[in-house]
C-alpha cells in the first residue's frame, strides 16, 4: 500500500508536466482546430533554453522559468505567424502536414547544432526530501506541484476574467461572430500560441530538471502523451487537459511500477483507442454538430 | 470485359513496362547497374508500393493515417518469420499471405471505430496504433525484440518486385475507376454531401484503409526478403513520414504523381544519405512551404495518361 501511495505521487508529478503540455494542445485545437504536432519540441526547447541559462548564465530556478516561459511563448507565436497564419482557411490536413513539417525543422535544427548528445542540467535545487506519512516527495516533485498549481490559477484567471481571455472563449466557439464583434481574431490567436507554449517551456525546463536530460527527440514522446492526455480530458477543455494529463502519467508510472517498463508507451496509445472507440469527446468535450 | 482489357491504352502501357523492365534487367544483368545502384532501385520500388497505397487512402480517400510504418513492419516481421522456418518460394508467398492477414485484421480493428470520427482523430489513432505495433514487436519473443531478425533468406529478385510494383500500381489506379473508388473520392471531396447521396461513407473508407494496409504490407514482406535484416526501429513514425512526404510533394490524389516523387526522393536520398540532420532540415522546411504556396503538390491531381497522349497524336495526324 505504501508503494502504491508513492508510485501514485510519483505518477502525479510526471502527470502534472504532461498537463502543461496537453493545455497548449487542447488551447490551439480549441481556438483553430490543429493538432500543433511542433508543440512537443516547443518543450524540448524549453528544456534546452534552461540548460542553456542555467549552466553559462548561472541563473537561479526561477529567472530561469521565466526566461524559459519568455522565449518558448515568443517561438510559439513566431511559428504561428510563419506556418499556420497562412493557412487559416486551408483544409484540416493541410495544416497538420504542416505541423509535422515544422516539428521535423525544430527537431533536426537543434540536432544539427547540438548533436545528439545527452545534455545535463548544473544542479539547481537542493537534494532534500520531505516524508509524509507513508510517502516521501523530493523537493524537486514538490516544485513540479508548486509551479503547475500557480500556472493553472494564473491561466484560469487570464480566461475568466481578462479581456483577452474573454476574446479567446469567444475566438474558440465562433471565429466569424467574434469578428464582427470587433474582436481582432489573428491577435487572439497568436496569444493563445503564446501561451500554450510558455506552459510548454516550463514544462520543459521542469523536466529537463526531474531527469537531469535534454536531448533534441526528447519532445516527440511526451508531445504526443499529452496530446492524447488532452484527448481524453476532452479536446478544447482546460480542466480535461490537467485530469487527463495527471490520469496518463499515473497510469504511465502503474504500468511501470506493476508490469513492465517496456510497454509504458503502449499503455498510452491504448488510452488513446480505448477513448476514440467509447467516448471520442473525451472526458469533459461537448459534442459539437457539422453543418453544411 | 476482355474487349475492356485489350485497348490501345493498355497494350500501350503493358509494352511501355515491359521494355522498362528489360532495359534494367539487361543493365543490371551487364553489371552497368551495380550492387549499390541496385539497392537504390530496389528501395525506389518498395517506396513507390507503400506512396501509392497511402495515396490511396490519404489522396483518394482524404483519411489521413500517419501510421503506414506499422502496416509496412506487420509484413516485414510476417515475411521474414515464414522465410526463416521455410526458405524457399513458397515461404515467401505464404508469408506475404500471413502479412495480408494480420495487417487485413489490425487496418479492421484501428479503422472501424476512428474512421467514423473526423480526420484528425485518425491520424492520431494510426500513429498510436503503429506504435504499438512496433512495441509489441519489440517485446517478443518470435520476433526477436529489440535485437530483432536477421539472416533472413534472400528472395525478393527483381522479376518479382518489379511485378509486385506493377500490380500495386493497377490495383491502386483501378480502385480509383471503380464504384467503390469513386465513392472514395465523393467522400474525400466532401462527405456531408456523400453521405446525403447514399454513399455509407464508414464502409469505404474503411474499404480504402484496408487495400492500403495491404499494400503496405506487401512492400514490408518484399523490403524483408531483399534486406535481409530486420529491427523494430526501422518502422518508426520517422518512416510513416518519410512515406508521407513522398505522397505530399507529388500530388495528392496522383498515382503518377506518387511513382515519380518516389523516385525522385529516392535518388536524392542516394545522394543525401551523410547528411541526415540536413535531410530531414530541409524536408521539414520543404513540407512547410509546400503546404504554403502549392497545397496540391508539384503535379497536383496530373496523371499520366497514355490515352491522352494516343489522341493528341491521332489528331496531329488528322491536322497533317
Amino acid at each position: 500500500m505504501n508503494q502504491f501511495l508513492q508510485q501514485v505521487i510519483n505518477g502525479l508529478s510526471l502527470g502534472s508536466i504532461y498537463a502543461l503540455v496537453a493545455l497548449g494542445y487542447t488551447m490551439v485545437y480549441g481556438i483553430i482546430k490543429l493538432i500543433n504536432f511542433a508543440h512537443g519540441d516547443i518543450y524540448m526547447i524549453g528544456a534546452y533554453t534552461a540548460f542553456f541559462v542555467t549552466t553559462y548564465m548561472g541563473m537561479s530556478f526561477l529567472p530561469a522559468l521565466i526566461v524559459c516561459m519568455i522565449v518558448c511563448g515568443i517561438l510559439g507565436v513566431l511559428i504561428e505567424r510563419i506556418a499556420y497564419k497562412p493557412l487559416r482557411k486551408a483544409p484540416r490536413i493541410t495544416a497538420l502536414i504542416t505541423a509535422i513539417g515544422v516539428s521535423y525543422v525544430i527537431e533536426y535544427t537543434t540536432q544539427f547544432f547540438m548533436g545528439t548528445s545527452v545534455r545535463t542540467f548544473p544542479k539547481l535545487l537542493p537534494d532534500t526530501s520531505w516524508q509524509l506519512g507513508p510517502i516521501r516527495i523530493s523537493y524537486i516533485q514538490m516544485v513540479i506541484f508548486t509551479v503547475t498549481i500557480v500556472l493553472m490559477v494564473l491561466l484560469t484567471f487570464i480566461i475568466q476574467k481578462t479581456k483577452i481571455g474573454r476574446a479567446m472563449r469567444a475566438v474558440s466557439a465562433d471565429e466569424n461572430a467574434a469578428k464582427l464583434m470587433g474582436i481582432s481574431v489573428d491577435n487572439t490567436i497568436s496569444f493563445t500560441f503564446l501561451i500554450g507554449s510558455a506552459l510548454a517551456g516550463a514544462a520543459g525546463m521542469l523536466v529537463g530538471l526531474y531527469y537531469n536530460a535534454a536531448s533534441p527527440l526528447m519532445g516527440m514522446v511526451p508531445g504526443l502523451k499529452a496530446f492524447v492526455a488532452a484527448v481524453f480530458g476532452g479536446i478544447g477543455s482546460i480542466p480535461g487537459a490537467l485530469v487527463g494529463g495527471l490520469f496518463i502519467g499515473v497510469a504511465e508510472t502503474m504500468v511501470v511500477a506493476y508490469g513492465s517498463s517496456l510497454y509504458r508507451d503502449a499503455i498510452v496509445y491504448a488510452i488513446l483507442i480505448i477513448v476514440l472507440i467509447v467516448k471520442p469527446t473525451g472526458l469533459f468535450g461537448s459534442t459539437e454538430r457539422e453543418k453544411v | 470485359m476482355a474487349k475492356q482489357m485489350f485497348t490501345k491504352t493498355n497494350m500501350v502501357w503493358t509494352v511501355l513496362v515491359l521494355v522498362l523492365f528489360g532495359i534494367v534487367t539487361v543493365l543490371m544483368q551487364t553489371g552497368v547497374i551495380n550492387s549499390y545502384y541496385e539497392s537504390t532501385i530496389f528501395t525506389i520500388c518498395i517506396n513507390i508500393i507503400l506512396a501509392v497505397s497511402l495515396n490511396l487512402i490519404v489522396g483518394i480517400c482524404g483519411q489521413f493515417s500517419l501510421g503506414h510504418a506499422g502496416f509496412m513492419a506487420i509484413g516485414a516481421y510476417c515475411a521474414g518469420i515464414v522465410t526463416k522456418m521455410m526458405p524457399d518460394y513458397f515461404g515467401m508467398f505464404l508469408g506475404i499471405l500471413v502479412g495480408f492477414a494480420i495487417s487485413t485484421i489490425a487496418a479492421l480493428i484501428v479503422s472501424i471505430p476512428t474512421l467514423r470520427l473526423r480526420g484528425d482523430y485518425l491520424a492520431i489513432a494510426t500513429l498510436g496504433f503503429s506504435e504499438i505495433i512496433r512495441i509489441c514487436i519489440q517485446n517478443m519473443k518470435i520476433t526477436n525484440g529489440a535485437a530483432g531478425l536477421t539472416g533472413i533468406p534472400k528472395l525478393t529478385t527483381w522479376p518479382i518486385l518489379f511485378f509486385c510494383m506493377v500490380a500495386a500500381i493497377i490495383v491502386c489506379t483501378n480502385f480509383v475507376r471503380s464504384a467503390p473508388g469513386r465513392a472514395a473520392i465523393a467522400i474525400n471531396d466532401d462527405e456531408i454531401a456523400a453521405e446525403a447521396m447514399g454513399i455509407n461513407t464508414t464502409k469505404y473508407k474503411v474499404l480504402a484503409f484496408v487495400i492500403g494496409a495491404i499494400l503496405a504490407s506487401l512492400a514490408g514482406s518484399l523490403f524483408a526478403n531483399y534486406f535481409y535484416v530486420l529491427n523494430p526501429n526501422q518502422f518508426t513514425f520517422n518512416k510513416s513520414i518519410d512515406i508521407l512526404v513522398m505522397v505530399v510533394f507529388g500530388g495528392m490524389g496522383s498515382m503518377s504523381a506518387s511513382v515519380i516523387a518516389a523516385i525522385v526522393i529516392g535518388i536524392l536520398n542516394m545522394y543525401l544519405q551523410q547528411f541526415t540532420d540536413l535531410r530531414m532540415i530541409i524536408y521539414g522546411a520543404a513540407l512547410v512551404l509546400m503546404m504554403i504556396f502549392r497545397p496540391q503538390g508539384i503535379l497536383g491531381s496530373w496523371e499520366l495518361s497514355i490515352e491522352r497522349i494516343l489522341k493528341k497524336w491521332k489528331l496531329k495526324k488528322e491536322a497533317a
